[in-house]
């Protein structure tokens, strides 16, 4: 059966939905023994950015995370899933951890942005994602990536730096939210869905630029119509990617990861 | 000379200025013959201000400069030699106008690109310095500053050279989408490639540093030096006070704040940024 294609618009409307699985669901489903650990040693503990150590598949992993809640309440206390410096700097703590005891870290990417805040700024917004960026890409263990709702700006690029970066099929990766470009392009934020089909931030597009490695294929019309279905086809690519990438080296990992994204200039797509 | 006199010889000078150059004259017009203060908004000749570094005499206003003018100012006479000028950004969206925009920006600034780079001396001492050049479609970095930007750190790592870097930004090239984002990731790695080198990088962020640059390569300085009242931040003021729905503080995200709060470890003013920056390259130089 054809599906019929979705704009770029109508996916960013599957990738913001309350109901679509979010990373708790992916780290409840795919994990056992998750153990959260919190704060970044300087200043606080981020709510937006959920990390720990769990088993996956019987091997010890690191989890990283955007964590975005399924209501107000819940969004109110995770900053709807827009992490501050502390996120950042947690985890970069969680990842020399990783480093130190050689498991992989396992990023899912789902977030608007990181937050534009007077204590954000203040704190070194700019600073904690150049560092977490710089530290991801010589991190000696393997690093996952996966987008599975709305990946923006920075503050989604920083948990961006691996050596397989997979996508869901209705995701989006963005280098800011569709208002936020039209707004800056075209002083008109009404011109979302415009912006958002020009800068092209859908997962088959990022696949051609070759941006992204791998679309994660949803269920039905959508990864809320079935989270377990879609969740499992996650877990699936997530695994294969994860046992090719553990038989390498550290040296041959960070080389490679160097590599891929030392030829990201949009010109090299598959 | 006192303030008052000061005060005296700018009010003459304004008047001078409105008879005979004809104030009112837009200020982004290419051949500027006088120049108004954005901050005290004092008039100026032009050459009064080159003279002085295009800095304001009356309230140390640092102005923009454009990427060569960086240069002049920053190296030994002679001694730049650019590489990579040839690398231009390409359409890889294709997006509605951007061949334009290039167009236009390149007419304008007189660069093909937003960051240009090359080795020089700074008083006497080799390195390689680049400038993004807020003049180019504000300085943005999509894949071709980028791959500048790259190519300038990789010639210090393989030259053994200090790198100096001046940042004017206002972020990421929206035409590039996604492309640009990914930019930052490809900045930061070459730089802490370079940084595990042992090479020497000297950020210096001038108005305005945002977004994907400082968010990247800007923020992973050894030293990081300002200059001042330069606006440096992650997200933009407009975009904050939408955000938090008040307006922001006087002076936030301004150098003077970020030094405050630790991001920086030194604001240099322009007349002394040469000889700051030839300093700290000596004070680094590897013994034995």
């Amino acid at each position: 059966m054809k599906v019929p294609q979705l704009s770029a618009y109508e996916k960013l409307g599957l990738a913001r939905r309350n109901d679509r699985p979010r990373t708790m669901d992916y780290i409840d489903q795919m994990f056992s023994d998750f153990v959260e650990l919190k704060g970044d040693r300087c200043y606080g503990d981020d709510p937006a950015v959920v990390g720990g150590i769990a088993l996956y598949r019987g091997l010890p992993v690191t989890v990283l995370g955007h964590r975005k809640g399924r209501n107000v309440e819940e969004n109110v206390r995770f900053n709807f899933g827009m992490p501050h410096p502390e996120g950042y700097r947690k985890s970069q703590r969680l990842a020399k951890q990783a480093e130190k005891f050689g498991r992989p870290v396992i990023c899912f990417i789902d977030t608007p942005g990181a937050y534009p805040g007077k204590g954000a700024e203040a704190r070194g917004q700019g600073q904690a994602i150049a560092d977490n960026i710089a530290l991801f890409s010589d991190l000696g263990v393997p690093v996952v990536s996966i987008v599975i709702g709305e990946g923006g700006s920075g503050g989604a690029l920083a948990f961006g730096l691996a050596d397989t970066v997979l996508m869901m099929e209705n995701a989006v990766y963005e280098i800011l939210s569709p208002e936020g470009f039209a707004s800056i392009l075209w002083r008109d934020s009404s011109l979302a869905s415009r912006a958002c089909r020009l800068m092209k931030p859908t997962a088959q597009d990022l696949l051609e630029l070759g941006i992204i490695d791998e679309i994660v294929k949803e269920p039905g019309e959508g990864a809320h119509t079935d989270p377990r279905a879609a969740i499992k086809n996650a877990d699936r690519a997530i695994s294969r990617h994860l046992s090719r990438l553990m038989k390498e080296s550290r040296e041959k990992l960070v080389e490679n990861r160097f590599r891929k994204f030392k030829m990201m200039d949009g010109r090299r797509g598959k | 000379m006192d303030t008052f006199e000061i005060k005296r010889r700018k009010i003459e000078l304004m008047k001078y200025l409105r008879k005979n150059l004809g104030l009112g004259q837009r200020s982004d017009e290419p051949s500027r013959v006088i120049e108004k203060c954005p901050s005290c908004r004092t008039v100026f000749s032009h050459k009064e201000l080159e003279d002085n570094l295009m800095v304001c005499p009356s309230c140390g206003y640092h102005f923009k400069l454009g990427a060569y003018e960086r240069i002049d100012l920053v190296s030994d006479e002679g001694s730049f030699h650019e590489i990579g000028e040839g690398v231009m950004s390409t359409d890889v969206l294709d997006f509605p106008e951007y061949r334009h925009t290039l167009k236009e920006a390149k007419q304008q600034s007189g660069l093909n690109e937003a960051y240009v780079f090359g080795t020089c001396r700074v008083n006497a001492r080799s390195a390689v310095i680049g400038v993004l050049d807020s003049s180019f479609i504000m300085g943005s970095m999509g894949a071709a500053a980028g791959a500048k930007i790259c190519l300038s750190i990789e010639t210090a790592r393989r030259k053994k050279l200090p790198l100096i870097i001046f940042s004017a930004s206002g972020g990421a090239r929206m035409q590039e989408g996604t492309v640009s984002l990914m930019q930052m990731a490809r900045t930061s790695a070459a730089m802490k490639r370079f940084d595990k080198s042992g090479g020497l990088f000297i950020s210096c962020l001038t108005n305005p540093t945002t977004g994907g640059v400082l968010a990247s390569f800007a923020s992973l300085g050894d030293i990081i030096i300002a200059e001042p009242g330069a606006l440096i931040g992650f997200a933009g003021p407009r975009v904050i006070e939408q955000t938090i729905g008040e307006k922001l503080p006087e002076g936030f995200q301004r150098s003077e704040y970020l030094l405050e709060h630790g991001f920086l470890d030194m604001i240099v003013e322009r007349s002394m940024m040469k000889d700051t920056i030839s300093k700290l390259i000596s004070l680094n130089e590897r013994r034995g």
